[in-house]
């Protein structure tokens, strides 16, 4: 028999209500998909009794005809998400024995809609990365890998668990968060569709911070359709974050479908770089031509400020992290090591708690807010943010949505860029301007590089038109018949 | 502005991380190679631009709750994680000679 983990959420979703399988049946495959798919090392925590446990409720609940919207699916969360009295590490050696004693707002508003925890995934220390190499629990390998089936290769970052094990059918969706791309970026190199909502549309309560006014939660799923119906368990608004937005919550589900005709997509000009492949060029001009097809019209526009994006981004992220990661201490959760001179015992705990590329962060971010230094850089980079913020306000004036590639390139070897953290940085000009402005973004799978691996287009919204964006990603989606990965080496 | 060893020495410490000679000197590399990078910003005029700390509110804005006490009466579940307590309280060492 065909393993119950092939069927989407939609698919599982709708086999359970029509009671052509139990809840229990579904949850028992993918337990051991999770299982037998270790190799991949996307998971930190297994959670197989929890699952078996909501299982049953899931299925007196179908008996008894009281079904909620995600009853009995299973989903894998990112390790950043706070979940009641299940280890919660945000990958980090300074958090690897932390329970959390209470659960994130995101989390919890799935449990309520019936969604199951399947387990807790890897991502890069505090979702600082982009290959999700900086994991204090180890990398997580891509599930897809070159014709050649040779190399390992990464699966982006932070969210790298949440994108492999989505990419693998472990979990019919997950969770992730992006504060820079860290969902879009892993989803267009594992060939899954990744959604940023809108700053405020989910509640950050509960999420371990990084840099809290660019940090959002959102799903990775296999297809637009299930994502939409995984949004719209995730988005509340949440008194306990005063950024948590009060707007009426759309049916996303419904935005799959509608015509797009007379609807124009902008092409910002700076996005296309110098040296960038012809693969992707060819991608982002066959995603035009399909939106195009579908009756939209396309405009190229100026975004003049998106250069400065990235280091704008890299003295606010960090300054935000050096603040929040403060907490760390030693005394009231996580990591400690022991000495008689209080202010030894933060140096020692920190410095032995916390890896490298978080330490050049925190370290990055002190500077940056140090007397003497705070207008130069901090402020300044504030003032650039106004100014991205209003080329992207202006350009909305004149388009709906606008469309970019993802990613510079796809998924790239184990090891490769390890050593270099500037490279690593620029793995996300292409998402990073979208969170400094605010906006939602929705990476999908639209094609293949010549050897074999996925690369995704970007479609950037307006503030809270997630709508728009699955109904343009849908248009996507049906034109580009993006084959998933259909080897699974992982099990040999 | 370039980082010197004193910088990173001063940074190290306001940040309460210890670095050995030898993380000194990495770092000392990592941020002179991120800060030269992220410099570039200067030739961006931002005279008569103010600063956006959020992208959040400028419709809907920060929502304030009412002062009142809403929520609370965990003390066992805050201590729970920490690594010393006594008595429903942290322990730390002694600050006060």
């Amino acid at each position: 028999m065909t393993s119950l983990t092939e069927l989407c959420l939609y698919e599982a979703r709708d086999g359970l209500k029509n009671k052509s399988f139990s809840t229990k049946d579904l949850i028992l495959d993918h337990i051991d998909a999770m299982e037998s798919s270790r190799k991949l090392n996307a998971f930190i925590t297994e959670t197989p009794e929890i699952a078996l446990k909501s299982a049953d409720l899931s299925d007196d609940n179908y008996a008894n005809n009281t079904n909620r919207p995600l009853e009995g699916l299973p989903l894998g969360v990112k390790d950043m998400f706070c979940t009641k009295g299940v280890l919660t590490t945000a990958s980090s050696k300074m958090l690897s024995n932390f329970i959390p004693p209470y659960e994130s707002t995101v989390t919890d508003n799935l449990w309520n809609n019936g969604a199951i925890l399947l387990g807790k995934l890897n991502n890069d220390e505090f979702t600082m990365g982009s290959s999700n190499e900086t994991s204090f629990f180890g990398s997580v390998i891509n599930p897809w890998k070159k014709n050649d089936k040779q190399a390992e290769l990464v699966p982006g970052g932070s969210s790298g668990g949440s994108a492999a094990s989505v990419a693998a059918k472990v979990g019919v969706g997950s969770l992730g968060t992006d504060t820079g791309g860290s969902i879009r970026q892993p989803a267009s190199f594992t060939g899954t569709v990744g959604l940023k909502p809108t700053y405020g549309r989910c509640s950050r309560w509960g999420i371990i911070a990084f840099a809290s006014s660019l940090d959002q939660a959102g799903p990775i799923t296999r297809n637009v359709k299930d994502n939409a119906i995984l949004l719209n368990s995730m988005c509340s608004h949440d008194p306990k974050d005063t950024t948590s937005s009060l707007k009426e919550i759309p049916n996303f589900e419904s935005s799959l479908g509608k015509s797009i005709k007379g609807l124009k997509v902008g092409i910002p000009r700076e996005f296309f770089q110098d040296g960038m492949s012809d693969e992707i060029i060819k991608m982002w001009d066959n995603g035009k031509e399909w939106l195009k097809n579908a009756g939209a019209e396309i405009i190229e526009i100026s975004l003049p400020n998106t250069k400065y994006a990235l280091p704008c981004y890299y003295i606010i992220a960090p300054a935000e992290a050096s603040s929040n990661l403060a907490r760390y201490d030693g005394v009231r959760f996580g990591h400690s090591i022991s000495s008689n001179d209080i202010n030894e015992m933060y140096e020692l705990t920190r410095s032995d708690g916390f890896g490298d590329e978080v330490k050049r962060r925190i370290m990055i971010g002190t500077y940056v807010l140090s007397s003497g230094y705070y207008d130069a850089y901090y402020l300044k980079a504030q003032k650039v943010r106004s100014l991205i913020s209003k080329d992207y306000s202006e350009a909305f004036n004149k388009v709906d949505v606008m469309l970019t590639p993802s990613t510079p390139n796809s998924a790239f070897e184990l090891n490769e860029k390890c050593d270099d953290p500037l490279s690593m940085y620029l793995n996300d000009v292409f998402t990073v301007p979208i969170n400094i402005a605010g906006l939602p973004a929705i990476s999908i799978p639209s094609s293949k590089d010549k050897v074999g691996l996925p690369l995704g287009l970007q479609l950037i919204g307006k503030p809270f038109d997630e709508e728009t964006l699955y109904s343009f990603a849908n248009i996507i989606e049906e034109s580009s018949n993006f084959e998933s990965l259909d080897d699974k080496w992982w099990l040999k | 502005m370039s980082v010197d060893i004193d910088n990173v020495k001063k940074i190290s410490k306001l940040s309460k991380i210890s670095l050995s000679e030898n993380e000194i000197e990495k770092f000392l590399t990592d941020l002179n190679q991120i800060i030269g990078w992220v410099d570039q910003l200067t030739e961006v005029d931002t005279e008569k631009v103010a600063p956006t700390f959020s992208s959040f509110g400028a419709e809907e804005g920060i929502k304030k709750r009412s002062d009142i006490i809403s929520d609370g009466g965990y003390r066992e579940d805050v201590i729970s994680n920490a690594p010393k307590s006594e008595e429903g309280f942290f322990l730390v060492p002694k600050v006060i000679d």
